[in-house]
């Protein structure tokens, strides 16, 4: 591990932090709930780190410890888009008809 | 090597793309109309993202993959399914697979490669163990009391604090110690056991009405645990959702600790301050004011400005369908209703705006406190049903009160304030509340759906237009 991938990873960490602050605390909260359901499924993106963890099958332990992890995730994703968007679809205003 | 640089950096412009759908996913969230376009933009991003990382070089055996992408969706379709009033059990629930996940990757990350570890690599892995274990049965505990599988109440005893601070203290020196001599891999399995032990025990002290804070503390976490882990795995794309998450999760967790008057380090402590539990009411008798259905009904048709008041316990007697049933009835004789939503007055934060959201009242109708506050003095009757502390005019006006300093909804400021409410207990903070002693206070006992069903039943069976 050398210095460079670390100060990388710390501008991205922080540019990224500065963003989600930014854009977050323009989110109104009438929806906090489905944000945070939908940062949760965002969040479950680490789902890709347990695959190449199951993938590369290095130790018994790591595809072991990997394909729960995967289970894991994969269930945040799934349920987290899916109970997001049902939340969402909840909200209508009295000024527009319905759509659905 | 020429095609796993290339397969390599399709992955990272996959990535790229992706983190790019993300930030605009949360963007697109900031008002409901172009919020499920979020969704979209999610769901695209983590599809790509997926597939992607399938292209990896180094994946040789897709067998198990395959198995566990199913069975996690599998697990995942109920949870996406449950009920408007488990969300919060469902999100603190679902904290706890994501800190799962970075907790296994991190634990398998470790017994590959020490003991040839850097040292800033184990300190971050570290730092990503200890958050993700503490995140993953802290929320279990907070997911079974929400459940009300584990007892709501604090759970407190004498040295408590101390106890949590020197198990955090002893985590954090095995991390040290790795970090400095990774091949003591004996003592990993430790400091993993001592924080998942940490996670339970910060939660135990913490009682139902404090769980928007926790929820969103918990999710603070599980993001900065999933940044952790992007840097030992130096996956950009993970370093870019922890950071979003761990943000969302910070501001949410500063809305709620101000909506409860927390100060900021109490919550990155999670130390909760409780409530002391009562305070001696006056000693005089003092007397309130109680009308029917019907009086209610009549005062309430008479208005031109209503302003409703939601707390939990509205949604806790699933009267929900029936105010929204006011609701139409009034609105159909031209009063303006609003509702006024303070932060906390679900069990997470945005909860009673989703509940009513449910119950198909307009969000156009739902009302911040910031929003609404200035409006109760040209309101002509507030509607109480289920809220107590969040209105308690204690918490402005009396420096003694434990909630004084806590943000309320100035229903006091209202021409008349009605409340529905079984009986005159106090809340859940155990504070008696001036509000039903006022002059302009009506209180209307009773079970707040039947008692908002007879006010609608008056309403409509009164006059036919």
């Amino acid at each position: 591990m050398n210095s460079s991938i670390l100060i990388n990873g710390l501008f991205i960490f922080m540019l990224a932090g500065f963003i989600g602050f930014e854009v977050i605390r323009r989110v109104s909260p009438l929806l906090h709930t489905p944000l945070m359901s939908l940062t949760n499924a965002l969040d479950a993106i680490a789902v890709v780190g347990a695959i190449v963890l199951v993938g590369e099958h290095k130790s018994t332990l790591s595809a072991v410890l990997g394909t729960i992890a995967v289970v894991a995730a994969t269930s945040n994703i799934v349920g987290g888009f899916l109970i997001t968007d049902r939340m969402l679809k909840m909200f209508k205003s009295s000024r527009t008809t319905p759509k659905s | 090597m020429n095609e796993f640089a290339g397969s390599q950096l399709i992955i990272e412009v996959i990535y790229l793309v992706a983190s790019a759908l993300f930030i605009l996913s949360l963007k697109w969230m900031s008002s409901p109309t172009t919020a499920r376009h979020g969704v979209w933009a999610g769901e695209l991003g983590m599809l790509l993202a997926i597939a992607g990382t399938l292209l990896h070089h180094g994946i040789v055996d897709y067998k198990w993959i395959a198995v566990a992408l199913v069975l996690g969706a599998i697990i995942g379709v109920p949870l996406g399914r449950v009920q408007m009033t488990a969300v919060p059990q469902r999100t603190a629930l679902s904290h706890a697979f994501g800190a799962l996940c970075v907790t296994l990757v991190g634990t398998a990350e470790f017994y590959l490669r020490t003991p040839d570890i850097s040292r800033f690599m184990m300190a971050v892995l570290s730092m990503e163990v200890i958050l993700g274990s503490l995140t993953f049965t802290g929320s279990l505990m907070a997911a079974g009391k929400l459940q009300e599988i584990l007892p709501q109440r604090p759970l407190t005893y004498k040295g408590q604090n101390l106890v949590n601070f020197l198990l955090l203290a002893i985590a954090i020196t095995i991390a040290v110690y790795l970090v400095l001599h990774p091949e003591a891999r004996q003592l990993y399995p430790f400091m993993l056991v001592i924080a998942l032990a940490f996670g339970v025990l910060l939660v135990i002290p913490i009682g139902g009405a404090d769980m928007p804070t926790v929820i969103s503390l918990l999710n603070a976490y599980a993001g900065l645990s999933a940044a952790a882990m992007g840097f030992v795995l130096n996956n950009k794309l993970l370093i870019v959702a922890g950071a979003l998450d761990g943000s969302s999760g910070l501001i949410l967790s500063v809305i709620m600790s101000k909506a409860m008057n927390r100060s900021f380090t109490n919550v990155l402590f999670g130390a909760f301050g409780q409530v002391a539990a009562s305070t001696a009411a006056g000693g005089e008798a003092k007397t309130v004011r109680s009308a029917t259905a019907e009086e209610a009904a009549a005062i309430l048709s008479a208005a031109n400005k209503v302003v409703v008041v939601p707390g939990y316990g509205m949604a806790v007697a699933q009267a929900q369908h029936k105010v929204r049933e006011l609701y139409d009835s009034l609105s159909k004789r031209g009063v303006d209703v609003r509702f006024a939503i303070h932060p906390v007055a679900g069990r997470m934060p945005g909860h009673m705006n989703v509940l009513l959201a449910e119950a198909d009242i307009p969000y156009d109708r739902l009302m911040d406190m910031e929003d609404i506050n200035g409006d109760f003095p040209q309101t002509d009757v507030a509607l109480v049903i289920g809220a107590n502390d969040v209105t308690n005019p204690a918490a402005r006006t009396d420096a003694s009160s434990p909630i004084y300093g806590m943000p309320i909804l100035d229903v006091d400021k209202a021409h008349t304030v009605m409340v529905i409410k079984r009986g005159m207990s106090p809340g859940f903070a155990g504070i008696d509340n001036p509000l039903y002693y006022l002059d302009n206070t009506l209180m209307l006992f009773g079970d707040a759906k039947a008692f908002v069903g007879s006010i609608v039943r008056e309403l409509t069976g009164g006059s036919h237009s």
